[in-house]
């Protein structure tokens, strides 16, 4: 056991901190993704900056996407496990906001660096860096959610071009993406997951139609896109014919991955424990009351245990020889179920005022607690449901025998 | 950086896990019980002392094997797994923590080197900072020991016991004291010995220290607590790899029952639950020795944690095993009551998150 991340690295954790020390009090605008309530509504910002700026600022430093090479608009740094939990960590206590990642950043770019060509790096990858090029994720449809497999949108290869026909779902920044990468049933005589390709798709070209979809939140931060006829450039396929399951299963590993960090829940916690001090009844704090107490501190236990998973996932990423593969696979529904059990928590410390919403009077925190308690019972189910990741998680992760399949399906 | 048992730590596990598979049998563990096979505690005492568990934490001058913490709690983990009756936490955790720490130089001379070699077995006494009740408590006066305390820890064959008094004095009574009566308890986990002191009169060997005793006692506590959570975390595992095992080999409706997502989901349940508190353990069993700050309260959250994931484990399955969970021939029943005595020693969940909220003042 040794917590420590060695010398070399607290020249490079100073640096951070002197960067971050510079930039202290940061508001960062024009974003199409929100930030977690980085800053003090109520404080004046110091410095105001705009998104596309900030971005560049951090790449410039080596704060953001530091291992994607020079060539393609990144930093050009080694890919460095350590370094980049330096930069959240310090980040985080500073609360500067993190560099913007989004579909793009966090799954075409690595897709497209495993598995893209060279003229798709040097085409797409710089524009995406610098929020030039915003992209959205054409995965789901109507009939292919938890079996995503069985998707159903067609492209057929005419000439030198990609016919497309079909509708996508759930497709987050769709009404402002420039691109979309999408799967598409190319190949409709091979077996399900053969018969996919992955493809590139310009928003703007003709037969594509946008139509926001509203969340139980009230926010349309989905879409449903439609394609007639809609006609892309044979060469935009990463990959080849019928590998596209493949592909995006490289980025679906990442997504997954990604949904439970542990500073979030850390700051969130430390949020809830606010609340809990500042809301009064019957003239006792919330939080002196024994029952939602324990309840706190039922949650705490779960984050000191997600805190330290983090640590150990760390370090199965840093040494080759310790097994994370179960402990990885636990990660989203751990995450997102214990999420969603905080912001229950806070619903219930502020009782009635917990229900307010929209701009109603009495509102605590811009009711984003009930937004967050509506939109992380959203995660729970969106990238694999929880019922989907207790398969994956016995499947792969126990061995449990699979399913037998249905016959002719 | 490394977050995780060390390859000498897994080694040793490893040798402890083999040693009670073979030696802790469910079939053993019966004969134990109705009185055919007395010899069990004696083998698995001789058994574990020769790989070196007795002398684990002892410092080497007092010819144990100095291991920290960590170590500690990883070898709690497998004594857990193989639901082993065997006295680790009191007798070769706590008294020679106590007695290092707080002990002078004769004492430590006098009571360590036995414990490292098994002779000395203590008794482990802390009911007056863990749990007080109505009718017992332990009083310290004209130099000798008076009172009652209940839930003696690991008390298999004592050759001492280590006793707190009200006042946060740490002392230690030979079992053979004329002063001292002692009552076996019998929980529901026959692999477990606890038991109840009476003391008239007790003649007392006082551990006397210039540290401040408090704080002391509660590092003991503290390490006592992170070796159940971690006792609870190898039952719970145990039972959860019998379950997935099972789970593949009964049929029913023509298939494999672990093919059913009810059951599936049953068993990844468990797995979610159980796969953070290998960190959170590990986590807690580094800051009892590495960041002091923060160990009364992972200690707390760690066996609270804990005590609530075994509790569902333990539940899960015996219920994913169906009826034969609830027989006494599959002998699942021996983890089940593991979890179950863990939960409570030293603190139930609920107290121990009420103390938890205390110790970082909310």
């Amino acid at each position: 056991m040794n917590l420590d991340f060695g010398n070399e690295y607290e020249d490079f954790r100073n640096e951070v901190k002197a960067f971050c020390e510079e930039f202290n009090g940061i508001h960062v605008t024009g974003s199409l993704y929100s930030y977690e309530s980085v800053i003090d509504p109520n404080e004046k910002p110091k410095i105001e900056m705009n998104v596309k700026d900030w971005q560049k600022v951090l790449i410039d430093k080596g704060y953001h996407v530091r291992h994607i090479p020079k060539e393609y608009g990144g930093f050009g740094g080694d890919l460095d496990i350590v370094k980049n939990v330096i930069i959240t960590e310090e980040f985080s206590k500073s609360k500067i906001p993190t560099g913007v990642g989004g579909q793009g950043i966090d799954f075409l770019v690595p897709t497209l660096m495993e598995m893209g060509t060279e003229e798709q790096r040097q085409r797409y990858i710089q524009p995406a860096l610098y929020l030039d090029e915003i992209w959205c994720q054409g995965y789901s449809e109507p009939n292919a959610g938890s079996d995503l497999a069985s998707l159903q949108t067609k492209g057929e290869l005419v000439g030198d071009e990609w016919v497309i026909n079909g509708q996508k779902i759930w497709t987050s920044t769709a009404k402002y993406a420039q691109m979309m990468f999408c799967l598409v049933r190319t190949e409709p005589d091979a077996p399900k997951h053969k018969g996919i390709s992955y493809l590139l798709i310009p928003m703007d070209a003709p037969g594509i139609e946008v139509r926001p979809l509203v969340d139980m939140t009230l926010d349309a931060g989905f879409n449903e896109v439609f394609f007639t006829d809609v006609r892309i450039p044979a060469e935009n396929i990463v990959g080849e014919r019928g590998q596209g399951w493949l592909v995006a299963n490289k980025t679906l590993v990442h997504e997954r991955g990604s949904l439970g960090d542990p500073n979030k829940m850390i700051r969130r916690y430390d949020k809830l424990v606010n609340l809990m001090k500042s809301e009064i009844l019957d003239g006792v704090r919330i939080i002196d009351k024994p029952v939602y107490r324990d309840r706190l501190m039922k949650i705490q236990g779960k984050i000191l245990a997600l805190k330290s998973h983090g640590l150990r996932l760390l370090s199965g990423r840093l040494n080759k020889g310790q097994d994370i593969n179960l402990a990885t696979m636990i990660v989203k529904l751990y995450g997102t179920e214990m999420r969603y059990e905080l912001e229950s928590l806070a619903i219930d410390a502020m009782g009635e005022i917990g229900t307010l919403y929209e701009n109603s009077p009495h509102l605590r925190d811009n009711g984003g607690w009930q937004y967050a308690y509506m939109y992380y019972l959203g995660l729970i189910i969106g990238g694999g449901t929880s019922q989907i990741q207790k398969n994956i998680i016995s499947e792969r992760g126990l061995g449990l025998p699979k399913e037998p399949k249905v016959q002719g399906v | 950086m490394y977050f995780g048992l060390s390859e000498e730590q897994q080694f040793f596990q490893e040798s402890v896990n083999k040693f009670l598979e073979d030696t802790v049998t469910v079939d053993a563990l019966k004969a134990y019980r109705t009185g055919e096979n007395n010899q069990l505690t004696e083998i698995v005492f001789d058994g574990l002392n020769e790989l070196g568990l007795s002398g684990l934490i002892v410092p080497e001058e007092y010819g144990g094997l100095g291991l920290d913490s960590l170590f500690a709690i990883s070898v709690s983990e497998s004594l857990g797994k193989g639901v082993a009756p065997y006295p680790f936490i009191g007798s070769f955790l706590i008294a020679p923590f106590l007695i290092d720490q707080l002990g002078n130089d004769s004492q430590k001379q006098k009571y360590l080197p036995g414990i490292a070699t098994g002779e000395n077995r203590f008794g482990v006494a802390l009911s007056e900072r863990t749990g007080r009740r109505i009718d017992s408590s332990i009083e310290y006066t004209n130099e000798e020991l008076n009172g009652r305390t209940l839930f003696v820890m690991d008390d298999l064959d004592s050759t001492h016991y280590l006793i707190l008094d009200s006042k946060d004095n740490v002392h230690i009574v030979e079992a053979t004291d004329s002063g001292l009566q002692k009552i076996d308890l019998k929980s529901v986990d026959i692999t477990s010995f606890i038991s109840e002191l009476n003391l008239t009169g007790a003649e007392t060997d006082l551990l006397e220290n210039d540290l401040s005793n408090k704080d002391t006692i509660q590092s003991g506590i503290n390490l006592g607590r992170t070796a159940i959570a971690a006792n609870t975390l190898g039952a719970a595992q145990c039972m959860l790899d019998r379950s997935v095992e099972y789970s593949k080999e009964r049929k029913q409706f023509g298939r494999q029952i672990g093919s059913f997502q009810a059951v599936k989901h049953m068993c990844a349940q468990m797995a979610s639950d159980l796969e953070p508190c290998y960190s959170l353990a590990w986590y807690a069993a580094h800051a009892l020795d590495h960041i002091p700050d923060e160990s009364h309260l992972m200690a707390c959250q760690t066996k609270a944690h804990l005590s609530e994931v075994g509790s569902s484990i333990a539940k899960t399955a015996t219920e994913v095993h169906g009826g034969m969970g609830f027989t006494d021939d599959l002998g699942l029943h021996f983890w089940f009551k593991r979890i179950g005595l863990n939960r409570q020693l030293l603190g139930s969940p609920d107290l121990l998150r009420e103390e938890a909220a205390d110790v970082q003042g909310i």
